[in-house]
């Protein structure tokens, strides 16, 4: 059995950030399924929010009210409040670490517009932000070797607990096949979203749903899961990201006639409109057969923006259009279109990072969470952009902290660990035992076709319906799948069989409250109640897993500054 | 359709790798990871690599294409396929085979863990950011572009043979720290890069430029610690000496010294160097190799100072 203070599953930004700060008086162990430099933090481009006024005058005020505004008044205000105002400290201190950024001419750190923001507060390392502050991280945990423990490919399989007490998890080693308990008297998940349940993604191979999964099935319920952002810059077809950065330093969008057809749908803000509105307005041309070809393509322009600009500010993103498809943006346009990319849904926490175990905020002890594996709710219905590295800085430091308020000074709590370990182990058996008549390949493919036409950009009854039935019937077909590598050694196989399992049951979870959010806010599209609905939903539904199926409760929104208001850009 | 010539390991079952081909159709526009994923999900699933991010930053899946390490998710695979319509596919290169095309990348990290890849600030830091120019940035802007995907630790020519030499990747980790402004051990740092191992032990093949798939390109990073070695003063090693020596050579006479070389490099009061140097020589000397025992310069001698006279200036 392995034993640390305080256990962290995921090296992403949150978690990272989550480990420096318990290690402070802590003996911390972090646990990766992948290497801390791989998390998909890295793949995050253009920015890091903070209200530092390099360029013009900002103010934690306005970021505040763009973020709730953003988030179509879904957002928890109180947390969203104390999350703006602690940007420009964390900001500072990621410099004082090391993180590189770009500068101003007078060598301050340099800001760029992005959507949604009335002020250009993006902090940005040309276009690969997520990549400097998650590999200053890493540098920093190098730096502190001998107090943070990391496990790099383990995978972690279930939470460990007592009525309401979290003493650790079961996690197994990648490379040898070993299932190990972990003993801890906090566990803290940074284990980050699960866009891989859609056909087309940014999101990488490792985001399935694992940390969200495991609390479900220890009862713990699942906050706002249909709320799903659509990027509207993925690279068509293969879904990868061209960052929003493009259309901050001033990117056209073009439908198949040459149109700048933001005109019709976000007049004021045009390409720079939310997230949410941008990827619709596409959908919504391509869905009318404007699309370029009358392909689902929409076309990113940023020729006028010249060779000069774009070198200098977006120098990763040309080399992906060229690496991928032979064009460069310098001279041609790049097709792209509304890619899934964030969660806005989670697990549910307070604004201390600790974990609920219901609507009125009863705590889990010893039980964190942070990052994009967490609903605070700071995003709302829909997340800015560069608000989400932001997210996982401020809630990593700050679930670090409440792990020491919490853990120091206490006992480890009783665990059984052989009936832990068994409780594993026959889940592999189980894999090892199915008769093989369904192909795991073909479950998923369906899975991520069902959730990106019926459960995607737009969403309607008749659609989530087929949308549900359809995954009861993978799940059916899940426990017959074929699985051809038996051994122990590094069997990549086993786990992406695993991670199939918990992207499943997410897939339904989202479709479940999806279907019973009549409205539309945010994210959440329907094409049958296209208004949004203040007087019947106004509330974040948590979703609890029960022996008789999915059960929704309303929690309330806190509000305590701006009251909803209607949302146009 | 193309054949997929995979170097297949797996010591749980057999202790010898072997290849083994696969065919498949390649679908227009994908990549080599593509491929590999439908070998993976429709063919065998025992194939075992890394990935994750499918768009070259997360530095996952290095792998060997035809010899080259390079990313799998980076290159359409029809750009890689060679004139019998077949890729082969390796694991990286000076990294222990795990599994098929998994390695073990513990040596990796150790290097880098080995150049204290972290700030070392100069003092406490202020209230804000610390200011920096943006050409004090531009000096660290292509380091900080490496993914530690380990491609050019595969394929660098030293490392085949020296075990000890920190690396490509380590190396560019290091220059992003010896040039960032903010940094206070400059000298300390370009000291312990100076140490064999270090800087002076790269061979200059520039093969991890080749294979880099990121601006990083850790030989020109190399070159950049060298120069801030130099600048500084760090000439006491046996590389820097060559080096030095080397210059001098063709700035006094517009070629190389051929017996004055080797002596200036090992330092002229090194008696157990010089010694070292004897069983060459005297390989040389009964092969007839030695060079003349007068050295001359080139006619063009004064072309080549006023060269040097002016890049001074």
């Amino acid at each position: 059995m392995i034993q640390h203070d305080v256990v962290i599953v995921g090296a992403g930004l949150a978690g990272m950030r989550c480990a420096l700060e318990a290690s402070k008086e802590l003996d911390v162990g972090l646990l990766t399924k992948v290497y801390p430099s791989r998390s998909h933090s890295g793949a995050a481009q253009g920015g890091i929010a903070a209200a530092l006024g390099s360029s013009e005058p900002d103010s934690w005020e306005e970021h505040m009210y763009d973020t709730i505004k953003g988030g179509d008044f879904l957002n928890d205000q109180d947390a969203v409040e104390e999350y703006v105002k602690a940007a420009p400290r964390i900001i500072y201190e990621l410099e004082h670490m090391g993180c590189i950024f770009s500068r101003t001419a007078d060598g301050k750190i340099a800001q760029r517009s992005f959507g949604g923001h009335s002020k250009p507060r993006a902090c940005f390392s040309a276009d690969r932000t997520g990549h400097a502050i998650l590999h200053a991280l890493h540098e920093q945990l190098m730096k502190n070797e001998e107090k943070v423990k990391i496990y790099n490919e383990w995978y972690m399989h279930a939470l460990i607990v007592d009525g309401d007490r979290c003493n650790g998890v079961v996690v197994s080693n990648i490379q040898t096949g070993e299932v190990e308990v972990m003993h801890a008297k906090a566990v803290v998940f940074a284990t980050g979203g699960y866009g891989r349940i859609f056909k087309i993604t940014s999101n990488a191979f490792a985001s399935t749903a694992d940390g969200v999964m495991a609390a479900l099935d220890v009862g713990i319920p699942m906050e706002d899961p249909e709320f799903v952002q659509f990027h509207p810059s993925g690279l068509y077809r293969q879904g990868i990201l061209f960052s929003e950065a493009a259309r901050g330093e001033g990117a056209y969008l073009l439908n198949g006639k040459g149109e700048r057809f933001m005109e019709t749908y976000a007049p004021s803000r045009m390409e720079l409109a939310p997230r949410d509105i941008v990827a619709r307005a596409e959908q919504s041309e391509m869905d009318a057969g404007r699309g370029i070809d009358g392909k689902d393509m929409i076309h990113l322009d940023l020729r006028h923006l010249g060779k000069d600009r774009i070198m200098e500010r977006l120098p990763q993103i040309r080399q992906l259009g060229i690496d991928f498809l032979g064009i460069d943006c310098i001279t041609d346009c790049l097709p792209i279109q509304p890619t899934a990319h964030y969660s806005m849904g989670g697990i549910p926490t307070d604004k201390y990072s600790n974990v609920i175990l219901d609507e009125e905020g009863t705590r889990m002890k010893g039980f964190f969470a942070a990052g994009e594996c967490a609903c605070v709710s700071v995003h709302g219905g829909n997340r800015l952009g560069t608000n989400s590295l932001l997210d996982a800085v401020v809630f990593g430091e700050r679930a670090g902290k409440s792990v020491l308020e919490y853990a120091v000074g206490i006992d480890y709590g009783n665990i059984n660990e052989a009936q832990e370990k068994t409780r594993v182990l026959e889940k592999f058996e189980d894999v090892f035992q199915r008769d093989g008549s369904e192909s795991y390949n073909d479950i998923r493919d369906e899975m991520k076709e069902i959730m990106m036409s019926h459960c995607g950009v737009f969403r309607d009854e008749e659609r989530l319906n087929v949308c549900i039935e359809t995954l009861k019937g993978l799940q059916e077909r899940f426990k017959k799948g074929k699985v051809t590598d038996k051994g122990k050694l590094f069997n990549t196989e086993i786990y992406e069989i695993l991670e199939l399992g918990n992207m499943l049951s997410v897939a339904q979870l989202i479709a479940t409250a999806a279907l019973r959010r009549k409205e539309s806010r945010g994210g959440h599209f329907r094409t049958d109640f296209p208004k949004r609905d203040d007087e019947n939903f106004l509330h974040h539904s948590m979703v609890y897993g029960t022996p008789d199926g999915l059960v929704i409760k309303p929690k309330s929104v806190v509000i305590t500054k701006h009251q909803p208001a209607e949302r146009t850009y | 359709m193309a054949t997929f010539r995979i170097k297949r390991f797996n010591p749980e079952k057999q202790a010898e790798p072997y290849y083994e081909e696969f065919q498949l159709e390649v679908p227009a526009g994908a990549t080599l990871l593509d491929c590999m994923n439908l070998i993976k999900w429709t063919l065998d699933g025992s194939f075992s690599y890394r990935m994750s991010c499918r768009s070259a930053i997360c530095g996952s899946c290095a792998v060997k294409a035809n010899g080259h390490a390079l990313l799998a998710c980076q290159r359409q695979a029809e750009h890689i396929v060679d004139n019998d319509e077949t890729i082969t596919l390796e694991p990286l290169g000076n990294m222990k085979p795990v599994k098929d095309l998994v390695v073990d990348f513990t040596p990796f990290w150790d290097k880098i863990n080995k150049v204290k890849p972290y700030l070392q600030p100069k003092e406490a830091p202020p209230e804000k950011e610390r200011r920096q120019s943006q050409e004090e940035f531009l000096l660290i802007d292509d380091s900080s572009t490496c993914i530690m995907c380990g491609a050019c630790y595969s394929d660098c020519n030293t490392l085949e043979v020296d075990d000890n030499f920190l690396g490509p990747a380590a190396l560019a980790k290091a220059q992003r720290f010896v040039s960032d402004s903010r940094d206070s051990k400059t000298l300390e740092r370009v000291k312990m890069l100076s140490e064999p191992g270090g800087i002076w032990d790269c061979t200059h093949c520039a093969e991890c430029v080749e294979r880099c798939p990121k601006p990083a390109r850790p030989f020109d990073r190399i070159k950049e610690i060298m120069t801030v070695a130099l600048d500084k003063g760090v000439h006491n090693n046996t590389g820097a000496r060559h080096a030095l020596s080397f210059f001098n050579s063709v700035k006094r006479s517009g070629n190389l010294n051929e017996n004055r070389i080797p002596v200036e490099s090992m330092g002229f009061f090194n008696i157990p160097g010089l010694l070292s140097l004897l069983p060459v020589g005297i390989r040389m000397f009964l092969k007839g190799k030695v060079p003349p025992v007068i050295h001359h310069s080139i006619e063009e001698v004064d072309d080549v100072k006023r060269i040097f006279k002016e890049l001074d200036q």
